[in-house]
């Protein structure tokens, strides 16, 4: 009997992250939630400018790789011409919430059927290890080489609440992927984002508290441990918004550790 | 044959409107036409202009520098374009806004009190029209029903109210005796 | 009653457009072209389409992107700063192979420049839409008609290269009314989009539309096939008109709404007995170089008249293999020439052969 197995909509080629990484086990559960839902052979997915760049090579549907912060507007164009097309994109900090604010507003306002997996690191991990705009206040990086200062650099972007208060978007939750239950709670989310827009309901986005050992300078598991101890108390875990449930604010934390 | 003409005035006078009657009658009567409009803040209140070129021959440069006929509603654009005609070319005017022109000599010019006639009529924002009334009676460029017709036509349906007005103010600008 | 109907140049472009069978329309509104995006807003939803509004011409591009990826026939349209914005996207789009129309309604630059007509951006289109090694298809329109023509020539030869095609037009003929007859369009034989992405189906193995390569040789690959591409494109779909260049001493070299002065001015020029004529490159890529060489054994000398400060100069000088003299006349910033002012530097020049 077979326990573990590799989803169909991964393909089979080794995934080019990181030792520690969690990139890889978000890639997993995506290609779990096309399995299950079937719908891989209807998906388009979106690649990002980020480490996540070759996502194209990973998973079995087509895909598109897109310029820096302009997937959800790729996006928009495949969901809009083929509107049957299950179309998701998947990006990072950098990609999402800088150089491509305005795309992730906008798609959010318009209500695009798509669904959006934002892995946030707190870091540009591509480039070496630059601030990101979701880099916590006083995080080191090779560009807040003192800590971010938020009177110098500015203070971080909450996504999920910032999006969340937008018409358009009809889930908003904040995952980690740092714990077992966290990863299946995760999973849970992904795979409603997808649900959601196999139902028409708007805009879903899976915001995933992920590490980056390699640019954060820890091992895996200190990485692991810095998801708890840091990012988690600034970026809390939570559906920030589910137009089933009509909430704005968090409605629980569900497993945290 | 080719007619070089010049409307110009303030904008919300309807002078793109006019310039595209002559136009589309051009058009419908088998000649060459082209249509060229000032654009931009223009069309928000300021001065607006537009080129009408009707021709046998293909149209070279849309932009009508030296008109053959000027039609002018204002008195900075006559001003400006009065000097500009040819030899031998025709100016109409509105008599009402512009009542003391410099008339240049070796041109032909046709007073009308458009606004004035509008005004009198009940036909406010419609000296323009009164213009094209007698601008065919003046010069002949096209037959007086055939014009009416295509201008009829041009009034989309949800402003069907309009018509009578407008053929109200074509006839009174063409039986106006100058 | 004519088939004909009067309508504005950036009309006709939207009109074409959709009778091209193009369903995807994605825009962003500025001066002088901002009528196609509404025409568009009116008439799309009427034959089963979509004009979607872009938070800027950065989204509107990569809508584009997105929309061509998957197979559809696809529009966008700005002027000259919008054009600017939208070179990344461009870049990406040549990069990934997809076809798709791009409509540059030129005002005066740089900067914000002006909203008046100019040919500011020849250098641009023809040169460098974006970066990398790169070309599209850009067509040049002199009148209405043209506007809606190379519209419908520009979807077919974007399908059939798998690479941009831009309409390069400019305020003048974006905003004047001609007459229009769109059953003269042509239409050609076009090859299925089996690369598109839009589902495998479970029928195929997957699809990538991708631009990035991390082996410099698999990179250098794809751009030579690329220009290989673009060599068949040279061969096969060069368009110009020769206008009295039979017995010109003077040949005037001039696009679009330009090249109209210059036929206005070479009609008074030959009454005064000065034998000049017209070369009118339509296709600005690829330029229309061995025909233009070929007048080059005939004529004295080339004019090269242009609404900018003589960016087409050096595409005649080397297409002519600098056989003849070359000069130039232009106006710039918005400023339209009068055919007066051509008409004068004909004078001179024709005064000078003398």
């Amino acid at each position: 009997m077979v326990v573990f197995d590799k989803p169909k909509s991964l393909s089979p080629v080794p995934f080019h992250y990181c030792p520690g990484c969690t990139h890889g086990i978000v890639h997993r559960l995506v290609a779990e939630a096309l399995d299950e839902l079937n719908i891989c052979d209807k998906a388009v997915g979106i690649a990002p400018v980020g480490c996540a760049v070759f996502a194209y090579n990973y998973f079995e549907c087509d895909m598109i790789e897109a310029a820096h912060g302009r997937a959800p507007a790729v996006a928009t164009g495949v969901k809009r011409t083929h509107p049957d097309n299950i179309v998701f994109t998947y990006q990072g900090d950098g990609d999402l919430a800088a150089i491509g604010t305005a795309e992730t507003v906008h798609v959010g306002a318009r209500g695009e059927n798509i669904t959006i997996i934002f892995i946030n690191n707190a870091i540009y991990g591509m480039t070496g290890g630059q601030m990101a705009p979701t880099t916590l206040p006083g995080q080191v990086t090779t560009t807040s080489p003192y800590g971010r200062d938020r009177r110098i650099q500015g203070s971080p972007i909450h996504v999920c609440e910032m999006l969340s208060t937008l018409d358009g978007v009809a889930y908003a939750e904040r995952v980690a992927v740092n714990t077992v239950p966290n990863i299946k709670n995760a999973k849970k989310a992904i795979v409603k984002a997808f649900q959601n827009q196999i139902d028409k309901k708007g805009l879903s986005i899976v915001e995933v508290l992920s590490t980056c050992p390699t640019n954060w300078g820890m091992t895996p598991e200190a990485a692991l441990e810095w998801i708890k101890t840091d990012m988690i108390p600034f970026y809390p875990l939570g559906v920030y918004k589910d137009t089933d449930v009509k909430t704005l604010n968090p409605t629980s934390t569900k497993e945290e550790n | 044959m080719t007619m070089n003409i010049l409307l110009a005035g303030f904008g919300g006078q309807g002078i793109l409107f006019a310039g595209k009657q002559l136009a589309k009658t051009a058009m419908y009567s088998d000649m060459q036409v082209s249509w060229l409009p000032s654009y931009g803040p223009e069309m928000r209140g300021g001065a607006a202009n537009c080129s009408v070129i009707i021709s046998d021959e293909e149209i070279g440069s849309p932009l009508v520098v030296t008109p053959d006929l000027l039609i002018a509603m204002n008195i900075p654009s006559y001003d400006k374009f009065e000097p500009c005609v040819v030899d031998g070319g025709m100016v109409i005017y509105d008599s009402t806004l512009i009542p003391t022109p410099a008339l240049r000599e070796g041109v032909s010019h046709y007073a009308i009190p458009a606004s004035g006639i509008a005004e009198e009529n009940g036909l406010n924002g419609m000296a323009n029209v009164i213009i094209l009334g007698y601008l065919l009676k003046i010069t002949k460029l096209f037959e007086y029903d055939k014009f009416l017709d295509f201008m009829v036509q041009s009034i989309p349906a949800t402003k069907a109210a309009l018509i009578e007005k407008n053929k109200k103010a074509l006839e009174l600008g063409y039986n106006y005796e100058g | 009653m004519s088939k004909k109907v009067l309508m504005k140049g950036n009309e006709a472009i939207a009109e074409a457009a959709i009778k091209s069978g193009c369903l995807h329309f994605f825009g962003y509104p500025i001066t002088p072209q901002t009528e196609i995006s509404e025409y568009m807003a009116k008439r799309m939803p009427k034959v089963g389409g979509l004009c979607l509004q872009a938070e800027s011409e950065i989204s509107a591009i990569n809508m584009i992107m997105g929309a061509a990826a998957a197979g559809s026939r696809c529009l966008t349209s700005s002027s000259s700063p919008g054009i600017s914005l939208k070179s990344e996207g461009i870049s990406y789009i040549v990069a990934c192979d997809l076809p798709c129309v791009i409509v540059n309604v030129q005002r005066g630059g740089p900067g914000l420049g002006g909203i008046q007509p100019s040919q500011q951006d020849y250098y641009q289109a023809t040169k460098a839409n974006g970066h990398g090694d790169e070309h599209v298809i850009v067509l040049a329109p002199a009148s209405v008609q043209e506007m809606a023509q190379l519209t419908s020539e520009a979807f077919d030869l974007a399908d059939i290269y798998r690479m941009p095609a831009m309409i390069l037009a400019d305020g003048a003929l974006g905003q004047m009314m001609e007459p229009v007859d769109f059953e003269l369009a042509t239409k050609r034989e076009v090859p299925e989009k089996t690369w598109a992405a839009n589902g495998t189906g479970g029928k195929r193995k997957k699809n990538i539309i991708n631009s990035l390569y991390m082996n410099p040789q698999d990179l250098e690959d794809s751009v030579i096939a690329r220009y290989k591409r673009y060599d068949e494109v040279s061969e096969k779909e060069v368009k110009y008109e020769e206008y009295k260049c039979d017995d010109a001493d003077i040949v005037i070299v001039s696009y679009g709404i330009t090249s109209r002065i210059c036929k206005t001015a070479i009609t008074a020029a030959r009454a005064k007995g000065i034998k000049v004529g017209l070369f009118r490159p339509i296709t600005l890529w690829p330029y229309p170089k061995k025909p233009l060489n070929k007048l080059a054994d005939s004529a004295k000398q080339f004019l090269v008249v242009e609404l900018n400060m003589g960016q087409m100069v050096d595409d005649v000088k080397v297409a002519t293999d600098c056989k003849r003299p070359v000069s130039f006349f232009g106006r710039t910033g918005g400023v339209i020439p009068t055919p007066a002012e051509v008409l004068a530097e004909i004078e001179k020049i024709a005064g000078g052969l003398n």
